[in-house]
Formats: structure tokens, sequence, C-alpha cells
């Protein structure tokens, strides 16, 4: 759901970019080649040119704070800007809700904002708010609730009375209620307009089941049958000290604001503990599944599975593989796939891992409709490269490298540092996490990756989706096997005269 | 896990209001920290000290963009900046020499093809066929020379993190960050690719950069509709022509058009080259200057001559459409020199910023006619461009049904002066969205390269926020009444078209 607004929010966005390689991790620095420079001072080769070693960096670690309620706190100074900006994660989220009412959780975060609390209406809120050029918003995951703000450090003591009241009377006005209904079942009749969209979403519950929470989708049904008391209950189950984790970064004296925020949240209960349900993932069903899409002239194609969590000890061999198959400019699929045979502009993937739970393998591209079954060739055809193949040790230098030497910009600034670290706090990681992360990327061999490769990546075991125009297929789908033509149609609203609620 | 190549989602609109406010000492501590210098072949270098961590970011603008595009080439400008990751004579070759030559028969090859296929009369298709499989054959010859993408493999294998570039209607960007041990591996990358740029595999990218158009106007009903709303807007400038290119061009330019592009509009004095991070000015500026300094100077570009005529009627596009409805309107406003850049900038936020926005409280909240609803300036600033309305139908209702709310918050900018309070908090806004903007380097790069490229000057971006600050009441209707007049004005609609049979699931996995 969330996703679906931030799209229609940037509905006009148009802008072409060349293509975006996003390497996330490590640094080592490696033994400088050696200089030989000519007599100018200008390399003429990039291997001449020397790499100094990086400056010595310490990390600015946040102050933790644990009050005895269970409420954690972190605390980063950060005085560089006349700002200061916080978040508070609360456990659980869409994940819990129930399957007669997709939606709560998104809907829940909307309107706990914008339906204001016991004193001050949303609208009021938001002209107070925008007046001092300050934000309060809430937001969800499957996993979590989250309030966040962020003001000139002149309006501090304005502002974050808001978060207060918000977290202790809100209102849920049934207006904004109504309001935020209305806009949800909007974006339900949207869904069905973007080929990307589509994707996303059936091949999310082709690879976790249908059902699952993380797959799941609202309906006009789902968002009908929640009522205001569904969001009263849910904030009184999980707003409570023992379920929070707030971090503040910016323009403050931390001994001071602990004292401040120790008086404000010591004093309450420590609430019951939010117990996440047990959630089922099914294993994808293998075959070839189809949407027609009609009014386009691309196909998206996902191939998905179920990936692995973190906890898992292959993890950091399957982070250097994901690197080398389906990461970057010189990743296997995207100097195969786009460089060389110019099949897609869009083009990657990698096996996922999740913090909690298997995340989703998935590689996809985006080709036009006449080279749609050449692309499912291509990808397969990469597929059994890895498997059958053996990595190169170049190959391996190379992802590793990638991922060692922009470790810095894992925690190059100080808000990046606290939330990594309140993200361990949530997850039950241990704080060190990137350092294991890096140690663990440099003991990875080539042979952990052939070997991770074949544990991981199953073609064969794959559920591959294509949403596109069948009349403009290079080849019937059907010769790749048995086609499921997957029906989109949104179910639609039961009729009105039931009245509503 | 990864997510590859999403879209940048860079919208204009949202860079247009970078304004800024902050007390002069504060632009005195950046005077401190920023060192400018044009270098002897006319190419400025940007470089801000900001030790935060190891860590640096740059951002090179070039000055030119879809603008300066014929017809016959549209969508050049963006294909070009895709080649500019294709590598050098150093990298990403075998044998440059003889991959040299072997690019030099592509060319001939593709230009007798070309020829044979765009002829009027007398096309001999067996002829084609021949010269279509020449060609191939010499680009199999050239692709024996190719590392592909190495240019790419050394900066991300080096630490480099958000390789990426964009190509819009004003300028063409390229940047990413790097730790800060690799300046001066940078600093010969990044001029490498500007002094020498090699038009390898090009043809194969071209196939590349329409799917890019499938992707982000055939297959996009925003893409179709913003697509047929510019090329109504403007009859003569070229803000009409889309940035990705018209399909007949992007199957017909050679890499020999790229590079005259190249040698045409990529000159250093149409160069900025901004770095923000962990640098010494002292120790970085001659690094910068050995390695920039080696593109040679060369004439600068013609400026643009052609001009939009002024609108003397409405104009209209109607799309129908399988998706859901889209309204946009737009009215010409004059190019960011004007005086009046501020009041359209204090129009944007008054209109379209966040939950207490006239747009947003009208139609979204009050009316509940749409999900979302803004207005601004698009889809440039160099040249004379348009103040937009835009907005998403709730469902239920038309594209339609959106121009008259959208037109009495018109008149009511025409009419009535905005209250104290409005105005207040939109000046209230612009200096900390300016601040907020300060903290990262790559925001910095960015701000600063653009502000250096587009005004000469990098404290442009902290004056401008004067500029909003001056902004009276009388001046927004007067800039309302001035622009959102019926004959300036041209409206684009997508409306969902009735299904001729009912919308089964698809039938089956049936093609062909």
């Amino acid at each position: 759901m969330n996703n679906v607004k931030a799209l229609l929010f940037l509905l006009l966005a148009f802008s072409f970019t060349a293509a975006q390689a996003q390497t996330a991790q490590p640094s080592a620095h490696k033994a400088a080649p050696t200089p030989d420079k000519q007599s100018s001072g200008v390399a003429t080769s990039w291997r001449q040119v020397p790499i100094p070693a990086l400056h010595q960096f310490k990390p600015q670690e946040p102050r933790r704070v644990q009050l005895p309620n269970g409420m954690v706190i972190f605390l980063q100074e950060d005085h560089e800007l006349p700002l200061i900006d916080g978040t508070i994660r609360i456990r659980g989220g869409s994940r819990e809700e129930p399957a007669g009412k997709v939606g709560m959780i998104a809907l829940y975060a909307d309107v706990w904002r914008t339906g204001g609390t016991k004193s001050k209406t949303g609208d009021e809120l938001d002209d107070f708010l925008e007046a001092h050029a300050a934000r309060v918003e809430a937001s969800d995951s499957a996993d979590s609730t989250f309030l966040a703000w962020s003001s000139l450090k002149e309006n501090y003591d304005q502002v974050f009375p808001v978060v207060i009241d918000l977290l202790e009377n809100p209102e849920f006005r049934q207006d904004k209620i109504d309001l935020a209904k209305q806009q949800f079942e909007s974006l339900i009749s949207r869904r069905n307009d973007d080929i990307d969209e589509i994707a996303g979403r059936e091949s999310t519950k082709l690879a976790y089941g249908a059902d699952n929470p993380y797959a799941r989708t609202a309906e006009y049904a789902t968002i009908d049958a929640i009522t205001r008391e569904d969001l009263l209950q849910w904030h009184k189950r999980t707003v409570a000290p023992g379920n929070m984790i707030l971090g503040l970064a910016g323009d403050f004296d931390s001994a001071d604001m602990e004292q401040k925020l120790r008086q404000i949240f010591g004093k309450l209960p420590a609430g019951e503990p939010f117990v996440p349900a047990k959630i089922t993932f099914n294993q994808p069903r293998p075959g070839i599944y189809f949407v027609e899409k009609n009014d386009v002239n691309q196909s998206d194609i996902q191939m998905v599975d179920q990936g692995i969590d973190r906890h898992n000890p292959d993890y950091y061999a399957v982070e250097v593989m994901n690197e080398l198959f389906g990461g970057g400019f010189s990743s296997r699929l995207f100097v195969s796939i786009r460089t060389r045979q110019g099949l897609a502009y869009s083009v990657g993937g990698g096996v996922g891992t999740a913090f909690d739970h298997s995340g989703i393998t998935r590689f996809s591209m985006g080709t036009k409709s006449g080279t749609t079954a050449a692309g499912i060739d291509a990808l397969r055809k990469e597929f059994d490269g890895l498997i059958q193949g053996t990595v190169k040790p170049g190959e391996l230098k190379k992802a590793k490298d990638s991922i060692l030497n922009s470790f810095i910009f894992e925690f190059d600034s100080k808000e990046k540092v606290l939330s990594e670290r309140m993200r361990y706090e949530f997850y039950g990681f241990p704080p060190d996490f990137l350092e294991r992360f890096r140690a663990g990327i440099e003991k990875v061999t080539a042979a952990d990756v052939d070997r991770v490769a074949r544990k991981y990546l199953h073609p064969e075991k794959m559920a591959v989706l294509v949403v596109g125009n069948a009349k403009d297929f290079d080849r019937d789908l059907s010769t790749f096997g048995k086609v499921t033509a997957i029906d989109i149609t949104i179910p639609q609203k039961k009729a009105e005269k039931s009245g509503s609620n | 896990m990864k997510i590859p190549f999403p879209r940048t989602l860079a919208f204009v609109i949202l860079f247009s209001f970078i304004a800024f406010n902050l007390h002069a000492q504060d632009v005195a501590s950046f005077e401190k920290r920023i060192t400018v210098k044009k270098l002897a072949n006319g190419l400025t270098i940007v470089i801000m000290e900001r030790p935060e961590a190891p860590v640096f970011s740059f951002y090179t603008r070039v000055n030119v963009g879809s603008v300066q595009e014929v017809a016959g080439i549209t969508g050049l400008a963006h294909m070009f900046e895709h080649m500019a990751f294709k590598g050098t004579h150093e990298i990403g070759t075998t044998n440059w020499p003889k991959e040299k030559v072997a690019l030099e028969k592509v060319e001939t090859a593709y230009a007798a093809y070309l020829k044979e296929k765009l002829k009027e009369v007398n096309r001999d298709d067996k002829k084609l066929a021949a010269l279509e499989k020449a060609w191939q054959e010499a680009v199999a010859a050239a692709d024996e020379f190719v590392v592909p993408n190495e240019f790419g493999e050394i900066v991300e294998s080096q630490g480099g993190v958000g390789l990426n570039a964009s190509t819009d209607r004003d300028e063409t960007t390229y940047f990413y960050s790097f730790p800060q041990n690799r300046l001066e591996l940078w600093a010969y990358l990044e001029s490498e690719r500007f002094l020498e740029p090699v038009m390898r595999q090009f043809y194969k990218e071209r196939d590349v950069v329409y799917e890019e158009r499938r992707m982000s106007v055939d297959s996009s009903p925003q893409g179709r509709l913003l697509e047929q709303f510019l090329r109504a807007a403007f009859i003569a400038h070229p803000y009409g022509r889309p940035v990705v290119g018209w399909p007949s061009d992007l199957k017909a330019f050679s890499a020999t058009d790229a590079l005259n592009f190249f040698h045409k509009y990529y000159v250093p004095a149409n160069m900025v080259v901004t770095v923000v991070g962990d640098v010494k000015a002292a120790e970085a500026l001659p690094v910068m200057e050995k390695y920039f300094g080696r593109i040679p100077a060369r004439p600068e570009p013609e400026p643009l001559r052609t001009q939009e005529p002024p609108q003397e009627a409405v104009r209209t596009v109607l799309i129908h459409d399988r998706s859901q409805p889209l309204y946009v309107e737009g009215y010409h406003r004059p190019d960011f020199r004007d005086p009046d850049d501020a009041v359209y900038d204090v129009l944007a936020d008054l209109l379209s910023k966040g939950r207490t926005s006239r747009l947003y409280r009208s139609l979204v909240r009050d009316k509940r006619i749409a999900i979302a609803a803004q207005g601004g300036s698009f889809p440039g600033s160099k040249y004379p461009n348009l103040f937009f309305f835009f907005a998403a139908p709730s469902q239920g209702h038309t594209a339609e049904d959106m121009a008259g709310p959208i037109h009495e918050e018109i008149e009511k900018l025409k009419d009535k002066d905005v209250t104290d309070e409005e105005l207040e908090s939109i000046k209230t806004r612009a200096k900390a969205d300016l601040i907020r903007g300060l903290g990262n380097d790559q925001g910095l790069a960015f701000q600063l390269g653009e502000y250096q490229a587009l005004y000469g000057d990098w404290r442009e971006l902290f004056h401008q926020i004067e500029e909003i600050e001056k902004v009276t009441k009388a001046d927004i209707r007067r800039v309302a009444n001035k622009t959102f007049v019926e004959p300036n004005r041209t409206v684009a609609v997508m409306e969902t078209e009735k299904p001729k049979t009912p919308p089964a699931g698809p039938a089956k996995g049936e093609q062909k």
C-alpha cells in the first residue's frame, strides 16, 4: 500500500538515467598499485594512479540508554546543522493484521497522524507544523510502525510535544478515516495501470503464497471492514515503552536530552510485550505465470523463489554471489543481457536476504514484447552458467573489492550509524554486525560462491512471471511449459446499498 | 536485496524550489570552505571541504541537454550520456588501434545501410538486407576488442557507490561517490571519459535506450500523457520533444552523430565539476587541474535560437486510455532569470507543499475528488517553461472533473491576497528546506554545481532566499493574473476508455 502511495505522489516523474548500480558495503585499502607515473605527473593508465591509505576514521557511536520499562533510546549528536530529527520504531506491523482487514496498519499509520489528538485536529497539527517548517509523520512496514519528526533546533520544544501527544492521545477522527479509506480504494482501482507494479505484486504472491502477510494485498472489502475501534485497539496493543526504540539525531546535548527523555518516558509502564504471530511461507509453485496487459510494448519478467535470512552462515557468500551475478555494472546479468545483447534497460536481481525471515529471491528484467521469450532464455542461460560453472578468481575479487572498498559508505554519516544501530537492536543482531559482515565477506572463497549458487539457485523450481502483451511475443510462452494465467481483475465493491458500516 | 536499476524519480519540480536562507555568517562559513577555479581551458572546478567521513561525492554538470537536439537526432544527448560509460582508449579495450579501425568500418557500413533504408524511392530490399548483414558483421568484428563495462567495473571495485548519470532538457549530469583516498583515481577516470570517449557497442546500447523509452513512455500511462502534453504545449521550442527521443530517431542516429554532438557541446567551458567531502582544496585543486586541464579548449557552442511564440489559444489533448484518469494543465512562464522567478517558487509551495497546500485542501481533503494534486514549474528552467497543475482523480471521478476546482483555485489566487500566515509559512519553509539540503556530500555537490552552472556563482543558492523573502501578496496576484489566462493554457486529459468487451482475465497463455 505504501509503495502505491509513493508512486502516486511522484506521478509526474519523468527522467532518464543511464543506470543505477548501487553498491552497499565494506572497505579495505588494497595495496596501491606501484606508482609509475610520467614526469608530467599525469597517469596514463588507471592502474598507475597511486591510492594512499584511507584517512583514519572511527564512526561516532550513538549513546544507548535503556529505561527500566524496557524502552531503548539512542542519542546521536550531530552539530553540523541546526536540526533535530527523531524516529520511534514500534514493534508490530502489517503482517499481524487480520486477513479480512488487510490495509489496516497502513490505514492506522495514515490516520494516526491525520486524525489528530484529543485536543487538536490533524488539520490544526498540519497548520502548526507547516508554519514551523516541521514534520511529524507516521508510517508502517510489515513488522513495525514508525513515528518520525524533524524540526529546526529552535522549534524542538514545540514540536516534540506533538509527538508525545500523538503517542498518548491519538483520536483517529472518523472524517480522516473516511478520507484515507477513499484514497486507499482509489489506489486499489489504479493498481493495474503500471506493469512494474503488477509484476512486483503478483511475483511476491508467487514467491510467498497469495495469503502470506508479506504478499497479500488490500481489497475494497478488507478496507471497508476496518473500523475506528480496530485502530484504537492496535494503538493500545503496540504503543508501549517496552515495544519502542527511539533514535534522535541532531544538534543537542545528549546528557541533557537523556534526562529529558527519561523524565517523559521513564514514568510510563512497560506495557505488554508484543508477541509476533507465526507466519507460514509457502514454497513457490514452479511454472510459467502470465498476466495479459495489452496496452504495453515491453514485458516485465520476474523469476522468484524464497531466499535466506541473515542468520544463515551462507549470508556472506550469498552477498558476494549477488554482487557478481546480478549486482552492478560489471555483474554477469548486466554485462550479458544489457550490454552485450541489448535486451533490457533494467535487469538484475539476487537471492533475497531478510533480517528475520526468508527474503525473496528475485531476478527481473524489462524487455520489448518481441524478445520476451528470448529474455527468459537469456536469464536461464546465465543461471545455468553460474550453477554449472565455476567462478573465476578475478570475478570473485572484483565482487569482494566492490563490497569491501565501499564499506565506508555504510557508516559515512552519523544518521546512518544511528539507523543501523536501531535496526540491529530491533532485530536482535549484535551491535557490531557491520564489522562481522566485513569479516564474513573477506573470508568468502570462489568455492563458497559456487556452493551457494548450487544451493540457493534453482531455476527449475522458480516461478516465472510475465506481464505483457502476448500478441507480440516472439514465442508462445507455452513452449516453456504449462502456462497459468493470473486473473488480476479487481474484485468489485459489494453493492453500495448495504450502506457504509 | 539490491534492486539494481530503479528509475530515478528525480522530478524537476522538486528541485526547482531550492531556495535557501542562511544568515550572513553561515554564507561566510561556506565561503571559507569553498574554492572555485576556472581552468585555462574554460572548465570550472568547485571544491567544498566537508570532512565528516573519509569519502567524497562529485557532480559533473554539462551545459547540454535534449534542447540542443534537432530533428533526426532527438534522444542523442541522453544516448551520449549512456556512451560515457563505455570507456576510453585505455579502458574497455584489448587493443585500441585495431578497435579504432574496426569501429570506423562499423560506421561506414552503418551509413550505407541507413542510406538505403531511408530511401524514399527505389529502395532495394535485397541490397538493404546485404547492407544490414555487412553492418552487423562489422559490429561483431569490433566487439572482439571490447572489455565490456570496464569503466563501471573499475569504479565499483574501487569502492564507488551511486554510479549514475542523468539527462534532462537543460543539462546532463554525472555522479558517484568514492572513498577519500581515490580522489586522484577519480580525477583520472572522470577527465578521461570526456577526453577521449569511445563509441563502442553503440548500436546495442541504442537498443538499451529504446527499452528505456518503452519503460518510461510507451508502457507507462503518465509517460504517454506527459509526452503528448509537452508536444502540445510547445510548438517551436525543443521543450516539446521527449528527452528520450522519438522512435524513428532512436532507430537511426549513429555513433558518428554522437561523437559530433560530443565535440560540439562537451567543451570544457560548458562543464562544471563539483567535489564535496573529505578533501583539501590545496591538495585536490592541483590534482584536478592536472587531469581536467588535459581536455583541450574548444569554442563554445552557439546559443539556442528558437523561442516559443506566445500561445494564443487553448490547446487540448484528450487521450482515451485503458488506465485510470489523469489530468494536467500548464501555462507558459518565463525562464529562471526572470525577476518573477521567486514568485513562481512561492506559488508552487502555496499550491503543493504538504497537507496545508491549497490544492491538497481543496481537491483532496474537502472535495475528495483527487488523491493527489500539485502545481509547479516544468519541464526545465533555462528557457521559458510551464507552470503546471496536475491531479490524479479519486475513484469515480473523471479527469475532466479536475478542471473546475483547479480553475477555482486559480481564480482565488488572482482575486484574493494570500494570508500573512500562508506567506510567512512559505518563507519559513524555504529557509528550513535550504538547511535540510546542506547535510550530505552528494546533495551539496548537486546544489553548488547547479547554481554555479546556472548563475555562474554558487552563492546564488543562498541569495535566492532573499528573493523569496521579498515576494509580496501583490506579486502573487500580479503573476497569477499575468500567467493563468485561458489562451495561455494547454490541457492534457487521460480518460479511461470503456472496454469493448468485459475485462475477463486473460484467456490463457495463448499468443500469436
